[in-house]
């Protein structure tokens, strides 16, 4: 077993018991809690996939910014607890799990029918060269400089956007 | 390297996941979060696909992904907090004035 | 060079930095005291050995040995997870800063920064985003409406201040085209730091840093007047010296990293002229970082005791009415600056 697969098999464990623990916690913040968690053992996962820049964008963007705008909501509102996560018509709930792992045992035989490693020959070199941040960088302010650039004015109609729907009330 | 079945398998696991959350839970913050690991479940396919490739457009799709979570959720929790101003509420089942 | 020596420099590395830190901290901490009694006209600590020199040591081991106290009303876990994290951040953030040119022991180049990684600015402010966390946790978990609402002051704070803080940095990167820490120092050969090239951005960016590392005049999170102590008001013992040891650990990163970015790292102008011995020249650079970073951690202990704190909502109309647009004025002088020099 190399080092890399030892890494991948602690992060993607800390991953998987993270995003369980998360829709089953009946605290919203113990909830966010994991989710962040789940982030930093992502950011481990693409470091082991050699996404240098991702893996610290993961950081910056999801664990920095988007959770504690989350924090924030829940601790401004403190919504009560939900009484039971499988209280209020189980049914549905437990046809739900159902469907879930179904779905995800479907999806596993596709993955493992399907082999998609068969025909990648991976090239260790090439996909670090890939992730480093001058690559990525050279291919977005060239090749992708339009949805760049739409994409910085989503982000300002965005907060726009946020403003006024998070404001008391509009001025007339 | 890895073989890239098991990053897909943990990237499948952890959608379903995703799924399931926003199925059962009735608090709009988490399933607002369950979005938001779904979000990230895609992200690792694109990351391993292109790590495996070796081709960048997979990590710049990631790069435009993580843009629009971010939007989308300043919008949404700010939508979030006008309906809790509105209904005292975060439950999804109590927000149906427009179910008859 | 094999795998196994490399892992043991750095760990040798890793143990020096953060004692450093640690010794850096104690010293800290009796210096403040002794600026603010030299600021108030007092003669500050000066019993426990001599000049008081020991003090740092005694206040250690009255907090090691103080009750944990633990609210009834906290949420134990994350009570106790939180002054950790804030710990584990302020001392993993240094392992970027590079504190001298590489130096030669038996023919090994051994570079003086734990971590030489081509991302390390972004490393920091990954880091330094991070770092909400601990003292957003620490006010959510005491069961305490002061911690909270000093904890709910410093989220806000840190993320209105790390717009500025990404815009400024943005500036030095454009000039030194690099994220790697050490090639950001040695693009500030000669007279050309970016405290000279960028004055606007230099000054952002110290603001800036003083709002992320909480202090005076922007320490809302811990107002002792309107909050009791802010955050950390129901921590004691071993737990509080984390948040204490954290807050200073942190000053220290920021002298570091403004030393770094703006103030020519441990570049001495045209010391290489003057034909002196490689050994010699390296020593007098390391001194040089550390006599810069001395300092800039003097200013910044100096402004604490001459300024007042800033309202709340002054404090954010600072942040972005003022900070935000001159760091994107400070961006668009470094892009023409750049442009001419092409």
């Amino acid at each position: 077993m190399s080092l890399n697969f030892i890494l991948f098999l602690i992060f993607a464990f800390i991953a998987a018991t993270s995003a369980v623990l998360m829709i089953t916690r009946k605290s919203a913040i113990i909830a966010a809690l994991f989710l962040i968690l789940n982030f930093a053992a992502l950011s481990g996962l693409y470091l082991t996939l050699n996404a240098q820049f991702i893996a610290v964008v993961q950081v910056i963007v999801y664990a920095g910014a988007i959770m504690v705008l989350f924090l924030f909501v829940i601790m401004l509102l403190r919504p009560s607890d939900e009484q039971s996560i499988f209280d209020d018509n189980p049914k549905l709930k437990w046809l739900a799990t159902f469907v879930g792992v179904l779905v995800f045992a479907q999806i596993l035989a596709i993955i493992f029918i399907g082999r998609p490693s068969d025909g990648l020959t991976p090239d260790l070199q090439r996909s670090i060269e890939v992730g480093t941040i001058e690559a990525i960088g050279r291919e977005l302010y060239t090749t992708y400089l339009i949805p760049f650039q739409s994409a910085a004015f989503l982000l300002l109609a965005a907060t726009i956007g946020a403003l006024i729907l998070a404001k008391k009330k509009l001025e007339d | 390297m890895i073989p890239i079945e098991y990053y897909l398998s943990l990237s499948a696991f952890m959608f379903i996941v995703g799924v399931v959350g926003v199925l059962t839970r009735r608090n709009a913050i988490i399933v607002f979060m369950s979005i938001e690991l779904m979000l990230n479940s895609a992200n690792l396919t694109l990351v391993a696909f292109s790590s495996y490739l070796g081709n960048p457009i997979g990590q710049i799709f990631v790069f435009f992904v993580m843009t629009v979570a971010a939007a989308e959720a300043a919008i949404g929790l700010a939508i979030i907090i006008s309906l809790f101003r509105n209904k005292k509420t975060v439950n999804i089942d109590e927000i149906n004035i427009l179910k008859w | 060079m094999s795998i196994w020596l490399q892992i043991l420099i750095s760990l040798v590395q890793i143990l020096f930095t953060a004692s450093i830190i640690l010794v850096t901290v104690a010293y800290l901490v009796y210096f403040e005291r002794k600026i603010s009694a030299w600021a108030q006209n007092r003669i500050g600590p000066n019993r426990v050995g001599p000049y008081g020199l020991l003090q740092p040591f005694a206040d250690v081991l009255k907090l090691f040995f103080k009750e944990d106290i633990v609210p009834h009303a906290a949420n134990k876990p994350i009570h106790t997870l939180a002054p950790i994290l804030a710990l584990v951040i302020a001392l993993s953030t240094f392992a970027v800063i590079p504190i001298g040119p590489p130096i030669y022991i038996f023919d090994l180049k051994i570079p003086l920064v734990v971590a030489d990684v081509n991302m390390g600015i972004l490393y920091i402010l990954a880091l330094t985003s991070v770092g909400v966390y601990a003292i957003t946790f620490s006010g959510w978990s005491s069961g305490s409406k002061y911690s909270l609402l000093g904890g709910i002051r410093s989220s806000a704070q840190m993320i209105s201040y790390e717009i500025s803080m990404g815009f400024s940095i943005a500036g030095v990167l454009i000039f030194s085209e690099s994220l790697r820490p050490m090639e950001i120092v040695n693009s500030q050969a000669g007279f050309m730091w970016n405290a000279f090239v960028q004055p606007i951005g230099f000054i952002t960016f110290v603001v800036a840093a003083f709002a992320e590392t909480n202090r005076l005049p922007f320490d809302l999170p811990e107002a002792e007047p309107e909050l009791v102590g802010g955050y950390h008001t129901e921590y004691s013992s071993m737990k509080f010296a984390a948040f204490f040891l954290a807050e200073y650990a942190n000053m220290i990163i920021a002298a570091g990293l403004i030393v770094t970015l703006y103030l020519g790292g441990w570049q001495i102008p045209y010391i290489e002229n003057l034909g002196l011995s490689y050994t010699l020249t390296t020593s007098l650079q390391i001194l040089g970082f550390f006599v810069k970073m001395a300092a800039v951690l003097f200013f910044i202990i100096w402004v604490r005791w001459s300024l007042p704190r800033f309202r709340y909502d002054q404090l954010m109309n600072i942040g972005w009415k003022v900070m935000f647009p001159l760091s994107l004025l400070n961006l668009i002088w470094v892009a023409i600056l750049v442009m001419l020099m092409n």
